[in-house]
């Protein structure tokens, strides 16, 4: 029983420093970004690996997501004669919650996960440190200006999600189902508040940086060989998915 | 001058350095021998703080590196160069931008002076025509070879060599082994090379060092060395199975 008690408060001990760990890197990867010199090549660099690359998944997952809200917004709304809602609902639904989430998801599969691959691939092929032997700052070169192309890249590909998933839910209510065009864009008009598209953008940056910091540390320090790399980027990937859904139904309780 | 004091390091309990001393002449090149996972690399990532020991002190010209900050721990490292087993190039860049990048990063020099000046180092070590490729297009040797440009690039004044000839056939290693000589004897620099080919690295080396058990059994000019009458050295120069050097 003590020993198990004992194992217990290691592992408790072991989970508190991985996270202040964790939480050191991303406060290091912060202030570093003020040090000069400014890497802003870099930054631009990465809101292309980010966002302009992510743009073609993101768009296409943004435009069936809306889809499907067509068909299932419409199906329930007209239980109670509302279908002329459907416009309110689905921009409503894409703005505050499915287009952050989802597209914070899409991006995590596909630029997180290469991310912490290649940060992998770069400690174990010793490239981290040759340029700390270079005496060049790493997480400086490496990990800050990801972090902050993150926080700008994800929210431009929060609002495309969002513009594209209301026009796929406008295809199908309109075009498909026969719901008047000028109610949907009436109901998204009068529903949607300022509030609405802030709630929205908070998340997606809260989003960009939590995919960019738990990518870049996981990756960051993997364990030299290439199962270590593997096993950065699946826990990159799962990890981010649970803490972006933890992290929105805090944001959505406060928000409300 | 640089100068290893009672150094001690251990990995998750596991004692690999057991109070090392050692300590190497300034302009010239010293190699580190030793079975295969007995510490050498640990040892040479020591030399410019990218491990940091247990115990022990490393001085550099006085300065023991291992109490630094990280401000003045990269203005040590400004002194160094190092050419990484697998010549640890960035992937991303071409070998000119390789070998452009500490010096981009580092000084104030003018694009201009950055071509001339690499453009000069990566035809010293043979790669003329080599400048505008991926180091996924190069061999092993090439590779090599555009590591050492990238470590000379800013005319360091120690250069560390982790186990430069390993995966080369012999002509190769030979090729490299000249290369490191003739860059020594050019720019004068204090040379540490681990490695386990012997005995051809013992034609370029001033001095050889054994570490066996975590600790430096035996340091001399190469032909003393080989003279040496400590068991531990013989065996490991002999190649034997059978002696105080335990066969996992």
């Amino acid at each position: 029983m003590i020993a198990f008690i004992g194992r217990l408060g290691q592992f408790s001990i072991d989970r508190v420093a991985a996270m202040g760990k964790m939480f050191n890197f991303l406060l290091a990867a912060f202030m570093l970004v003020f040090r000069r010199p400014a890497k802003l090549n870099l930054i631009v660099y990465h809101i292309k690996t980010i966002g302009v690359d992510s743009l073609s998944v993101v768009a296409l997952s943004g435009f069936f997501t809306g889809m499907v809200m067509g068909f299932q917004g419409y199906y329930s709304l007209r239980k109670f004669s509302a279908e002329s809602f459907l416009g309110s609902a689905a921009a409503l639904g894409l703005i505050r919650e499915l287009g952050p989430v989802l597209s914070a998801f899409m991006v995590t599969g596909r630029t997180g996960s290469a991310m912490a691959a290649e940060l992998g691939t770069m400690r174990a092929t010793e490239q981290i440190d040759a340029l700390d032997s270079m005496a060049i700052n790493p997480v400086k070169y490496l990990v800050s200006p990801r972090i902050i192309a993150g926080l700008i890249a994800m929210p431009l590909l929060t609002a495309i999600f969002d513009v594209i998933g209301i026009f796929g839910s406008y295809l199908v209510g309109v075009s498909m189902l026969g719901v008047s065009s000028g109610s949907f864009f009436a109901g998204i008009e009068n529903s949607v508040v300022f509030h609405d598209v802030y709630s929205g953008f908070v998340k997606s940056i809260s989003f960009g940086l939590i995919i960019t910091w738990i990518c870049c540390y996981k990756g960051f320090n993997a364990p030299p060989m290439a199962t270590g790399v593997s096993q950065a980027t699946t826990e990159s990937v799962v990890l981010s998915f649970v803490l972006i859904l933890v992290w929105d139904y805090f944001l959505t309780s406060i928000m409300l | 001058m640089i100068q290893v004091a009672n150094l001690f390091k251990s990995f998750r309990g596991q004692q690999v350095l057991r109070g090392v001393n050692l300590e190497f002449a300034t302009g010239k090149i010293t190699t580190i021998v030793g079975t295969s996972g007995c510490g050498k690399t640990v040892l040479l990532k020591h030399l410019n703080a990218l491990y940091l020991p247990d115990r022990g002190e490393i001085f550099i010209d006085g300065v023991d590196i291992t109490k630094l900050r990280q401000k003045e721990l990269y203005e040590i490292r400004s002194k160094f160069g190092v050419l990484f087993q697998g010549a640890a190039l960035l992937d991303s860049l071409t070998v000119f931008d390789n070998v452009a990048f500490p010096l981009r990063e580092k000084t104030t020099l003018t694009e201009s002076e950055i071509k001339k000046k690499v453009d000069s180092r990566i035809e010293q070590v043979g790669l003329g025509k080599m400048g505008a490729k991926f180091p996924a297009e190069l061999s092993g040797g090439m590779k090599k070879r555009a590591g050492l440009a990238r470590a000379l690039a800013t005319d360091p004044e120690i250069v560390l060599f982790d186990e430069p000839t390993t995966g080369l056939d012999p002509v190769l290693a030979t090729s490299i082994h000249q290369l490191i000589a003739r860059t020594q004897d050019e720019f004068g620099y204090t040379g540490i090379i681990v490695s386990h080919t012997i005995p051809q690295v013992f034609e370029i080396s001033d001095y050889v060092a054994m570490l066996a058990g975590g600790i430096i059994e035996n340091v001399s000019a190469p032909a003393e060395f080989c003279a040496s009458a400590n068991p531990v050295v013989q065996q490991f120069i002999h190649g034997k199975t059978e002696g105080p050097i335990q066969v996992l």
